[in-house]
């Protein structure tokens, strides 16, 4: 019971029930009186709707009700709000479009909603949402990122299509800095968009209670306290303690679940109209078009040197896809958490970064695992690369010539980096990924008729996003905190509320390792409860990397309050000065003596107050607490990747991928590890296998895992993984959050590589066996 | 037209009303209430779903519910003992942190278990092949990979 569970690789709490089919994931619930509710959507990604016409359907059997935008504009249903106003270098307001629930008039992308229709059973809703006539005048689709501005008008009042345009950093001086460098790096990418794809896809069960004029939403989301505020707010302009958000299990989210969707309001909005509970979950053909993508960069940057490699500046161009519509975190993922992160571990010293963000008739994009990070890190880490190569400088040591040693540092992009130390992550990786034997292997390859490249990537991330009073000078309409609540049970038992939300992270049991720890109880004695606004008193929920950092700490916080408290009713019970006595892992001790209570005698001594300092105190043992960070966490580490390459068929094979990761103190480290494996192979995905496709009409071609390849079990490596730790110096735990790291690093690393074997400057990613053989064929 | 099949399921026989077009994943989920087998695409690829059916892992997903008359169906729900004690390839998974947010694990159990009782010393390589027809968005198939080695160890070729 006393040895310390931070630190220690405990079994997970939550996996018996999901290891036995016991999990209750939203489409798992089912509630009385349930309907089931079928989509309409947009088959073009550009049209106006002449006429709907729903006489068929209506007829159809089973059918309880069909709703359109009209029946929303009536009710005077309001749109989908955006939660971060982006502010253009001219000053004004980014242009934010409606986003309607329901189609009003105009479609915009494939899967845009057109019509809901509510029946008995869901085989009766998807017959009659079949039934729905839409009459539709066919617009030419914007596409094309690169030429959206030039396209027809997507939206009314915003000609160009252009969302905003925004800036960071000084030109000037940047432009100066430029003008005296002894080589210039330039690269052109295109950041791929990509499909989120948690297995599980979403689903939203609306109920209604008239009894209490009550709703109840059950839905697949990270934040539920976020959604429902934004919808009872925004949406429907319900008060809120007429609304319950449940997020029971959650079968992976990567950030496609973090945001307020239209089908989530359809199914509350009509659960009051036909007083049933209506149920609607996504085939995974819908989850292609309907949730929200991530990435979708078009870029060109440049890295000034003078001639021994130092960084002398940084000037970067983007265009960024929002889609058709502005998703509710989208506008700041390629300006906030991306530009801002173009230091890396650098010392740049000026950096100018020029972001343009289009509407276009695709599927809206928003954060996905990384959100704006990964986007930063290929252009710094493929540009630092590549300029490596051109100077003819080792990578690792270009990287060692630049790298920021000095702590706190404050970058010329916004950010103050607390504490790192980045020779330790480097020179950890260049020895476990074996560098130095490198070119025995190369030569190995070479005899078979293979290429062998080696790529490296340097990362640095801003998790946690914070404090609330700088986003929100920055244009966040949210706060940016945690909350927390400790109930300690009159037998010494505690149940924990936390408003972060686990989708796969297992907070259930890293949480309970923190609280056991600090509070010396058996793991057993500690359960961890999240997901229900009906339950927590409040949450920002999990996205950022923020849960250990910002809801640990919460979370820590209030237990500091419970221990202070148990050391007060611990002084009456043993007639001592509060001041006297201490807590030690599980007992109350008065300072010098053999006298102590337990924590679980102090406990009941505050649900059974006989003899209790009435006058001072209140009964019971339970807190709460609110955490706002004093500033972002900023993990970052060294990935190295090693890649075959089969000449003939342009296969590319990762015969090695090392990750040393520094993510400040680790509560669990099995957990970390596998953290990092999902992230790395979802960048793996982006770099190799992940495609998405357009055609010039807007049709998503890449629509179901027949033909969007997120990687198989074949398609990636056994990893090498290990950590370095410099403790984050502004949380008690010194934690830094670890969720996103490895989709962040590994895209770069892994393109280093592929870049290196072929000989090439660049190559578009993913690089499928098609694009990397026509890279050598082209080279030939 | 309502239709009625009868199956045995986890031992015990059942029977349910269906449509003609109902899929077995259907009887199970929403008839049976078994909600531990998932469904997470259209296109029999990604594996939730994957049950055992006559002592073979099949895709509940593909088959229509009548196909299943008469026959034996394991789920997830089935595999643990009677008292609660998970299998050892349940086991397995936990011990190897092989799961995240459980959404494909039911599929991956009983894919593993089939793939196991056939190849009791698999390698590294042929556990990632016969994973070919599940897929994980969470875990990076490392310790899922670790998980079925350790696993199919532990049954020794037996269920």
């Amino acid at each position: 019971m006393n040895a310390p569970l931070i630190g220690a690789r405990v079994a997970r709490k939550e996996d018996y029930r999901f290891l036995t089919g016991a999990g209750q994931y939203t489409d798992d619930v089912t509630l009385p009186n349930q309907a089931y509710a079928a989509f309409v959507r947009s088959p073009h990604a550009h049209a106006k709707i002449r006429k709907i016409s729903l006489e068929k359907a209506q007829q159809a059997s089973g059918v309880l009700g069909i709703f359109t935008g009209e029946d929303f504009a009536a009710a005077k249903v309001g749109g989908l709000p955006c939660g971060w106003l982006i502010t253009d270098v001219d000053g004004q307001p980014m242009k934010e479009p409606p986003h309607p629930c329901l189609a009003q008039g105009k479609v915009r992308h494939v899967g845009d909603q057109v019509a809901v229709v509510v029946a008995e059973t869901l085989a009766q809703a998807k017959d009659a949402a079949e039934l729905v006539e839409v009459d539709y005048e066919v617009l030419q689709a914007v596409v094309d990122v690169a030429s959206a501005r030039r396209g027809p008008a997507i939206h009314e009042g915003v000609a160009d299509n252009t969302c905003y345009v925004w800036a960071i950093g000084d030109k000037g001086a940047c432009d100066a800095a430029f003008a005296k460098a002894a080589h210039v790096t330039k690269l052109e990418f295109v950041n791929n968009r990509l499909i989120p794809n948690a297995i599980e896809p979403r689903a939203a069960i609306g109920a209604y209670s008239r009894a209490d004029d009550a709703y109840t939403l059950y839905v697949s989301s990270q934040n539920p306290h976020v959604e429902r505020l934004l919808m009872t707010a925004f949406v429907l302009g319900l008060p809120e303690h007429k609304v319950r958000v449940i997020a029971p299990d959650v079968g992976g989210g990567f950030g496609s679940k973090i945001y307020l969707y239209a089908e989530d309001v359809v199914v509350t909005w009509a659960a009051k109209r036909l007083n049933r509970s209506v149920k609607w979950t996504a085939e995974r053909s819908e989850s292609f078009v309907s949730d929200a993508h991530g990435r979708d960069h078009v870029t060109v940057a440049e890295l000034a040197m003078d001639k021994d490699g130092k960084f002398l500046g940084m000037r970067v161009k983007t265009t960024a896809n929002m889609g058709a519509y502005l998703s509710t975190f989208a506008s700041c993922i390629p300006t906030i958490l991306y530009a801002t992160l173009l230091a890396g571990q650098y010392t740049t010293p000026v950096i100018y970064c020029e972001v343009t963000a289009v509407f276009t008739n695709t599927v809206p994009v928003d954060a996905y695992r990384g959100a704006g990070r990964p986007e930063a890190t290929y252009v710094v880490e493929r540009l630092v690369e590549t300029a490596a190569r051109e100077m003819k400088l080792d990578p690792a040591e270009i990287r060692r010539r630049n790298f920021i040693r000095s702590f706190p540092y404050q970058t010329p992009v916004a950010l103050q980096y607390d504490t790192g130390d980045y020779d330790a992550t480097l020179d950890a990786a260049v020895k476990m990924a074996d560098v130095a034997g490198f070119a025995k292997r190369k030569e190995e390859s070479i005899k078979k008729g293979k290429l062998r490249g080696l790529g490296y990537c340097a990362y640095i991330e801003a998790c946690g996003i914070a404090p609330s009073a700088v986003a929100g000078s920055l244009g966040a309409r949210a706060g940016l905190f945690e909350a927390g609540e400790v109930r300690v049970h009159p037998t010494g038992s505690v149940t924990v509320f936390t408003g972060s939300h686990s989708h796969g992270q297992g907070h259930e049991t890293t949480f309970a390792q923190v609280v056991a720890d600090r509070l010396g109880l058996a793991i057993e004695n500690v359960d961890i409860v999240h997901g229900d606004t009906s339950k927590v008193l409040f949450g920002m929920g999990t996205y950022g990397s923020r849960s250990l950092a910002v809801g640990g700490t919460a979370i820590v916080k209030a237990l500091d309050k419970i221990v202070a408290k148990g050391k007060k009713i611990a002084a009456h019970l043993m007639e001592a000065a509060e001041s006297d006595i201490e807590y030690d892992r599980g007992t109350f001790k008065v300072a010098g003596t053999d006298k102590t209570k337990t924590f679980g005698e102090v406990a009941f001594a505050a649900y059974v107050p006989h003899n209790y300092p009435h006058d001072k105190l209140e009964p019971g043992l339970n807190e709460n607490a609110f955490y706002d960070p004093a500033n972002f966490t900023f993990p970052a580490g060294t990935y190295v990747c090693e890649v075959e390459v089969d000449r003939d068929t342009g296969v590319v094979r990762i015969e090695r991928f090392t990750a040393v990761d520094d993510f400040g103190k680790i509560v669990n480290p099995m957990i970390v590890e596998g953290q990092v494996h999902g992230g790395l192979a979802q960048g793996i995905g982006q770099a190799l296998t992940e495609s998405s496709i357009y055609d010039a009409t807007g049709q998503l071609i890449t629509g179901s895992f027949m033909d969007y390849c997120i990687p198989r079990a074949t398609d990636v490596p056994m990893f090498k993984v290990d950590t370095r730790e410099t403790p984050c110096t502004h949380n008690p735990l010194g934690v830094k959050g670890c969720g996103e790291a490895g989709a962040i690093g590994s895209p770069a690393a892994l393109m280093n590589a592929i870049t290196d074997a072929l000989g090439v400057k660049d190559l578009a990613m993913p690089a499928t066996a098609q694009t990397v053989w026509r890279s050598m064929q082209k080279a030939a | 037209m309502a239709i009625k099949v009868s199956l045995k399921v986890n031992g015990k026989a059942v029977s349910a009303e269906v449509e003609e077009r109902t899929l077995l994943v259907s009887l199970i989920r929403e008839s049976l209430r078994l909600t531990g087998t998932h469904v997470g695409c259209d296109t029999a690829q990604c594996g939730a779903c994957t049950v055992h059916m006559n002592g073979k892992a099949i895709k509940s997903c593909s088959i229509v519910a009548m196909q299943a008359e008469g026959a034996e169906v394991l789920t997830i729900e089935g595999v643990a003992k009677a008292d609660g004690t998970l299998h050892p390839m349940q086991q397995a998974f936990k011990d190897n942190h092989g799961l995240q947010c459980g959404f494909c694990t039911p599929g991956m159990v009983m894919n593993a278990l089939d793939f196991a009782r056939n190849n009791p010393s698999p390698t590294e390589q042929e556990v990632r092949e016969s994973l070919e027809g599940n897929l994980c968005r969470c875990t990076g198939y490392h310790n899922i990979v670790k998980s079925i080695v350790a696993g199919a160890k532990a049954m020794g070729g037996k269920i």
